[in-house]
């Protein structure tokens, strides 16, 4: 699946990083502390956070991930739609919870293969 | 073949620009055809060490050396320095103030992640001195395919 399909299939916004929306999704994580996130999150994944400061599109970009999620309506900085534009990499906003998404993703077949890889 | 080097400077808290001499250096790295697995150790290395320095020190600099047989990351700042090394090094030891926990910053995962991701960490700090950590990767033979 890829980020379009995520967005329309599940009925996200994107709200900044449009140019990045055709990568296809490699597994997913939950996570909101940067450095556990650096460490742990699958090459390729979408990244659902609470974490709407522009530090995490530098984290979405060196973990190659195909998207970053904010989930329950969490609007994301200026600063990091500016940063998200510019590296391509597609802030997707979801009204739900991110259990609910992940859920969601888990069962459209989204699953992770090892953490890392 | 010519060792390949480049450096930052890093301002200390500013996020803006934090995080643009890694993702530089992930793009030099693929740029030369380094094996994508190191490639995403060099790059989390890369970011602890320079999220540290802007949020934890002052005038950092960030220096990568890519020669025949390893990449070096050497990042330094001259701020407060750490007071006890191996505390800090310990999983979840973190002097993050509230506000950078709010960043997302302060899980005491940076230093462990550098640790665990490169062949060598050496870290020099003494309280007020500033610090530098140094990382050492090694390269297999023919891991730079695409020299210039
Ligand atoms: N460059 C530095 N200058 C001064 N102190 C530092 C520096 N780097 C690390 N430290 C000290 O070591 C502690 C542990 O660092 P580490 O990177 O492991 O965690 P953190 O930066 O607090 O949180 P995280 O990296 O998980 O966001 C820091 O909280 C800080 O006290
Ligand atoms: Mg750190």
């Amino acid at each position: 699946m890829k980020t379009q399909d995520l967005i329309d299939r599940f009925g996200l916004t994107a709200a900044a990083g449009k140019d990045g929306t055709d990568r296809e999704i490699a597994g997913g994580y939950c996570g909101d502390l940067l450095s556990e996130v650096m460490a742990n999150a699958p090459i390729g994944c979408v990244w659902m956070t609470i974490q709407v400061h522009q530090n995490i599109v530098a984290v979405a970009v060196l973990r190659e991930m195909a998207a970053i999620v904010l989930a329950m309506d969490n609007q994301p900085d200026p600063e990091t739609c500016e940063k998200a534009d510019r590296e391509k990499i597609p802030i997707l906003l979801y009204s739900g919870t991110s259990y609910e998404l992940a859920g969601k993703l888990y069962g459209a077949g989204i699953v992770n293969k090892t953490a890392g890889e | 073949m010519a060792a390949l080097k480049k450096s930052f400077q890093l301002k200390s808290r500013d996020f803006m620009h934090a995080g643009e001499a890694s993702i530089s250096v992930q793009n030099m790295l693929k740029q030369i055809g380094i094996e994508p697995a190191l490639i995403r150790r060099v790059a989390i290395c890369a970011y602890e060490g320079e999220m540290n320095a802007v949020t934890h020190g002052e005038n950092g600099n960030f220096r990568i050396e890519v020669n025949t047989d390893k990449i070096i990351l050497d990042i330094s700042d001259e701020g407060p320095g750490i007071e006890d090394i191996e505390k800090a090094m310990e999983k979840g030891f973190s002097t993050a103030t509230e506000e950078y926990r709010e960043m997302g910053f302060g899980a005491g995962m940076g230093l462990p992640n550098m640790e665990t991701n490169s062949d060598r960490m050496d870290i020099e700090s003494e309280k007020g001195q500033g610090t530098r950590v140094v990382m050492r990767f090694s390269l297999s033979p023919g891991s730079r395919k695409n020299e210039t």
